[in-house]
């Protein structure tokens, strides 16, 4: 049976470190992406036999400039959590930002996002907004 | 020999291991088979370090990392490319730099350091000639550059016209008309001479273009067919005018030929067209995927059809795969996985 790195059993949907995408800190709140709605239960979709997983959140505000770093964090988080095989696309929840296609296209440019985690000043607010996350 | 669906297969000859992070490019170095000397590939990775590989020639199936060129680049190194001559390894990295390598007596060293762009380097192509440089990046920007004696490189234009990060620049296999495509969905066409070039041709939606961020491109041997492969989850075939090409301008226009659609069910990052007119892809589905053209019944106009799929040919995703020289039908892959892997298309 596939296990995750912190040893849950992976076709569990209500698997503990996807779970824990919620206790991510916004960044520009003390408070959890779950606590201020951003992430929520439904939004987390795992496709274990496809090793697949697609996340959809909504940012605080329909102009949030902090959707890219939102979406960053989940994509970090995933990282670190999923085996390699995974396929990840994270998305804002459809007609909750203005900018939807163009925060969608950043946060699933793979290049992109790899460019942005070589940058010491994004991936040190990233791992802030991480920490809570990790128990 | 031909090749038809169902009657060929793709042997994996050997995986390499060596590079400690993701790896995003290879190229071939195109010298060695004219000279009868071992095949030879560079291969560049986000642990910041390009290695070279040599064939070994008493093991066919054989390869040994020969240099690690490392200690120049301080992030990155996203793409590289051999001048025409084999002799001068260009590598396009995220640090802005674009560095040129010198083979020495089998040392690689460094000889000279092309700064320039605002950001990230991504990608670097030689003319036919070897006498120009072309680099891109998330700056928006194609920079031209003129080779000089004693490994100078001045830069002759920096051609702005993509709203986005350029993705890859390639050089027409046999004119100086510069190719270049970008996450701004389009594939952009400059032309000109010395200092002074121009957009001549953009390919866009209007056109039959792609609809998300264009990743790779690559021509034809004649140089009159180009396939582009996209975000979009397609492959397009493009095509111009070959005698108009060579006569007068040297350039004509491309107009779309047609999209493969359905195959490809993730980004497709790279795309290879052989000599044999056997087009390869690598995406992000772990796969790869070969296209021949169409040749049963009459269409209009030539069509294109899978030959073959080779499913987690890799662990994670494709990033480059490249076809080399020389008339084995091999290729090279390279991926997410830290891995190359190198593969004989044979028939059954």
């Amino acid at each position: 049976m596939d296990r995750c790195k912190c040893n849950s059993d992976l076709s569990s949907p209500k698997h503990c470190n996807i779970e824990r995408l919620r206790d991510i800190k916004d960044p520009e709140h003390p408070y959890s992406l779950e606590e201020l709605k951003v992430i929520t239960e439904d939004a987390i979709e795992v496709d274990d036999v496809q090793s697949y997983v697609r996340v959809t959140f909504t940012p605080t505000v329909e102009h949030c400039s902090m959707a890219t770093i939102i979406g960053l964090c989940l994509r970090v988080k995933l990282l670190r959590s999923l085996p390699s095989r995974y396929k990840v696309d994270i998305r804002v929840a459809p007609g909750s930002h203005a900018s939807e296609a163009s925060v969608n296209k950043q946060l699933n440019d793979k290049e992109r996002v790899a460019a942005a985690l070589e940058n010491p000043n994004l991936v040190d607010m990233v791992d802030e907004c991480l920490a809570p996350s990790y128990g | 020999m031909e090749l038809y669906e169902g009657g060929c297969e793709l042997k994996l000859l050997e995986t390499l291991a060596g590079h400690s992070d993701r790896v995003w490019s290879l190229a071939w170095n195109p010298a060695t088979v004219a000279a009868g000397t071992p095949l030879v590939f560079a291969s560049c990775s986000g642990d910041k370090t390009v290695r070279i590989w040599e064939n070994t020639p008493s093991h066919s199936a054989s390869w040994t990392c020969k240099a690690v060129l490392e200690d120049t680049h301080t992030r990155t190194v996203r793409s590289c490319a051999w001048s025409p001559s084999g002799k001068l390894l260009a590598t396009a990295s995220f640090d802005a730099t674009t560095a040129i390598w010198e083979n020495v007596g089998g040392d690689y060293e460094c000889v000279s350091t092309l700064e320039g762009h605002e950001n990230e380097v991504k990608s670097v192509s030689w003319n036919a000639s070897g006498t120009l440089l072309a680099t891109c990046g998330r700056d928006k920007s194609v920079w031209i550059w003129e080779v000089q004696p004693g490994n100078e490189f001045e830069c002759v234009s920096v051609l702005q016209g993509h709203t986005q990060d350029v993705k890859m620049v390639q050089w027409h296999p046999s004119t100086d008309v510069l190719f270049s495509c970008s996450y701004d969905n389009t594939i952009k066409v400059w032309a000109g001479d010395d200092d002074d070039w121009q957009c001549v041709q953009t390919l866009g939606e209007p056109n039959s273009g792609h609809s998300s961020t264009v990743w790779a491109l690559s021509f034809n041997a004649g140089g009159d067919k180009m396939v582009t492969c996209s975000d979009d989850l397609t492959l397009k075939i493009w095509e111009t005018d070959n005698i108009q090409m060579h006569s007068g301008d040297g350039y004509a226009p491309w107009r779309h030929l047609c999209t493969l659609t359905g195959y490809h069910d993730r980004s497709i990052f790279s795309v290879h067209w052989s000599s044999e007119d056997i087009i390869a892809s690598g995406a992000a589905d772990d796969a790869i995927r070969f296209f021949v053209e169409n040749r049963d019944g009459l269409v209009d106009g030539p069509t294109y059809k899978l030959l073959l799929k080779k499913e987690k040919a890799h662990d994670m995703d494709i990033n480059s795969i490249q076809w080399s020289p020389g008339e084995k039908r091999l290729l090279a892959s390279a991926s997410d996985d830290g891995t190359i892997k190198i593969w004989e298309l044979a028939s059954l």
